[in-house]
């Protein structure tokens, strides 16, 4: 096999990704795995932006991964720091327990 | 070769960055007893901003090769985030010190995020966008968890935290459709790129479109994305409640405009028919959960899912007359909203400080009838009752729906503000005719009183005075 793989190739690997992300977000019990499937859906939209900008050979899609990335550092930095702000006061990382405001 | 960067330009949001940092630094070395200045040299950081802009009035400038645009469009969102942040940063000293919680980071994070809106705001290119949604969204997080000892509060900012994440994968998700369909991140070239190719990917480009109104939508509390607002509203502190209802709100409409307004309004067929219904049914959903409430800070939630329904009502109108009301409503909205959850906040409780129950707010005319009637007030306007800024608010955006042939989405409009008044009149008679539950404890500092007077200066004033600040939301929004 040679020549370039097909554009459609990682655009239904993402669209795959960014579903399973999406779907352990609303399924998930636990928070930290909640948390994971979050950095799921983002790098699933990495793996489109890298698909597309190799496919147009323009870089903008490569740059605009890299905000991404800086950015999802720091959501998960404050991510993590709410977790642990939460644990302090009701040691549990199960999704159902944060009831105290109702949905 | 570098482009050429427009320093002048960016001077507002340079001096946010650099006096911010400098704010933070200055809060480790200052004084325990001395930490109320904080807030204050907080307010100057803020209005030496709000000067900076004023030059730039009428000098459209775009720079950072094209990303970032400085015209009268931004500069008139950015002067109400200013301002929002000013009311609620007055709100904000008593409160923290009631909470025992004054920490300088509070005024920090609240500059930073008032920098993240004003890039949103200024925005032209999908990427500047996402940094500043992001910019404002994760220093949002830190303000909605900032009382961390506090159970309702770590809640809030975790459920915030999770929602506000999930709904920004979406937008990228939309963004990175846009770019492999156009190749293009910035948002003028999309609209050439359209403009030449109208039939390009239909179905993709109306699934991007789809997943761009879930992002943004979320931001703005658009039914079926507003599960996230009641509770966070009331989870957090208030004045940060206050600020976050306003300044997230009006800089999502900001890039909702740019995106849509002015990008794709060529694919209009696409997206307006959607964006009507979700108008429809934010307003009435908003309208039918407030009245169950009976804790008025979560009415209050509800109350501004409602208002975002109105606003959208604006957006579907589209063009420069649409915007225009848009920008008229986000400021009246400031200031109206603003106020009411300042009042909810003079009448926090320590012991009960889940939210503010109907019954804290009864006999509070007798208590002080100057809170109770800077209440009614904010409560009229936001009712949309005359002469008041809420009225001309609603009144400049059905009349620009009627005039563009939409008379129904009016008339629900209309519908929807008149039950709305049900919810806003309960508050009041419940502080005229009922009496008091025993001494109420109110938190009235002086800071807290200039707001409010501020809130109801600008309510009459925009009451008073429509034309001329609509004339001026005109002028900004002449750039669609």
């Amino acid at each position: 096999m040679s020549g370039p793989i097909p554009l459609q190739w990682p655009l239904c690997l993402s669209a795959l990704l960014f579903t399973l992300g999406m779907v352990g977000v609303l399924t998930r019990r636990n928070m930290i795995q909640v948390f994971m499937s979050l950095e799921l859906m983002l790098n699933a939209v990495n793996l489109n932006l890298v698909a597309f900008s190799r496919h147009l050979e323009s870089l903008t899609g490569q740059v605009f991964v890299l905000f991404v990335f800086t950015v999802a550092a720091a959501e998960a930095a404050v991510g993590l720091a709410i977790i642990i702000a939460f644990y302090r006061n009701k040691p549990t990382l199960n999704v159902d327990e944060f009831n105290l405001l109702k949905w | 070769m570098m482009p050429a960067i427009h320093y002048a330009a960016i001077l507002p949001e340079l001096c946010l960055l650099v006096f911010g940092l400098g704010h933070l630094l200055l809060s480790f070395t200052v004084q325990e007893e001395n930490k109320g200045s904080l807030a204050a040299i907080a307010i100057l950081i803020l209005v030496v901003a709000g000067a900076t802009l004023i030059p730039l009035w009428d000098q459209p400038v775009v720079t950072f090769a094209g990303s970032y645009a400085v015209d009268n469009f931004a500069l008139f969102f950015k002067w109400v985030f200013l301002l929002a942040a000013v009311l609620a940063i007055l709100h904000s000293g008593s409160y923290l010190r009631q909470e025992g919680m004054e920490h300088g980071e509070y005024y920090t994070l609240l500059l930073f995020a008032v920098l993240g809106m004003m890039v949103m705001a200024s925005a032209r290119d999908l990427m500047v966008v996402y940094v500043g949604l992001e910019l404002m969204s994760i220093t949002f997080y830190c303000l909605v968890g900032f009382l961390r000892g506090r159970l309702g509060s770590n809640e809030a900012a975790l459920k915030y935290f999770i929602l506000g994440a999930f709904s920004s994968a979406f937008l990228l998700y939309g963004f990175s459709l846009i770019y492999g369909i156009t190749g293009t991140t910035s948002i003028p070239e999309i609209h050439t790129f359209l403009a030449a190719h109208p039939e390009a990917m239909a179905a993709p480009l109306a699934l991007a479109i789809v997943m761009v109104i879930v992002g943004l939508g979320f931001k703005v509390s658009m039914v079926p994305f507003h599960f996230w607002s009641p509770d966070v509203y009331t989870g957090a502190p208030t004045p940060v409640t206050a600020f976050l209802s306003v300044g997230s709100e009006a800089a999502a409409f900001a890039a909702i405009l740019r995106i849509f307004v002015s990008g794709l309004a060529g694919q209009s067929p696409l997206w307006s028919g959607l964006l009507t219904a979700l108008a429809v049914i934010t307003m009435t959903v908003g309208n039918l959960m407030a009245i169950q409430q009976r804790d008025v800070k979560r009415m209050l939630a509800y109350s501004s899912v409602t208002h975002a329904g109105y606003i959208l009502v604006g957006v579907v109108v589209g063009g420069a007359a649409g915007s225009a009301t848009v920008m008229f409503y986000m400021l009246s909205y400031a200031f109206m909203n603003i106020g009411a959850f300042g009042v909810v906040a003079a009448l926090n409780r320590t012991e009960g400080a889940e939210g503010a129950s109907l019954d804290h707010f009864a006999g509070l005319a007798k208590v002080h009838p100057a809170l109770g009637a800077v209440m009614l007030v904010l409560l009229l306007s936001l009712a949309g009752i005359p002469p008041t800024a809420g009225f001309f608010g609603k009144f400049y955006i059905f009349m620009g729906a009627v005039q563009a042939n939409l008379v129904w989405l009016a008339v629900v409009g209309m519908l929807n503000s008149a039950v709305s008044a049900y919810y806003y009149l309960r508050v009041v008679v419940y502080m005229y005719m009922r009496d008091p539950e025993g001494e109420p404890q109110l938190l009235l500092s002086t800071p807290m009183r200039w707001s409010l007077a501020a809130s109801i200066a600008g309510v009459f004033a925009l009451g008073l005075f429509p034309d001329t600040i609509l004339a001026l939301a005109r002028a900004s929004a002449a750039v669609f």
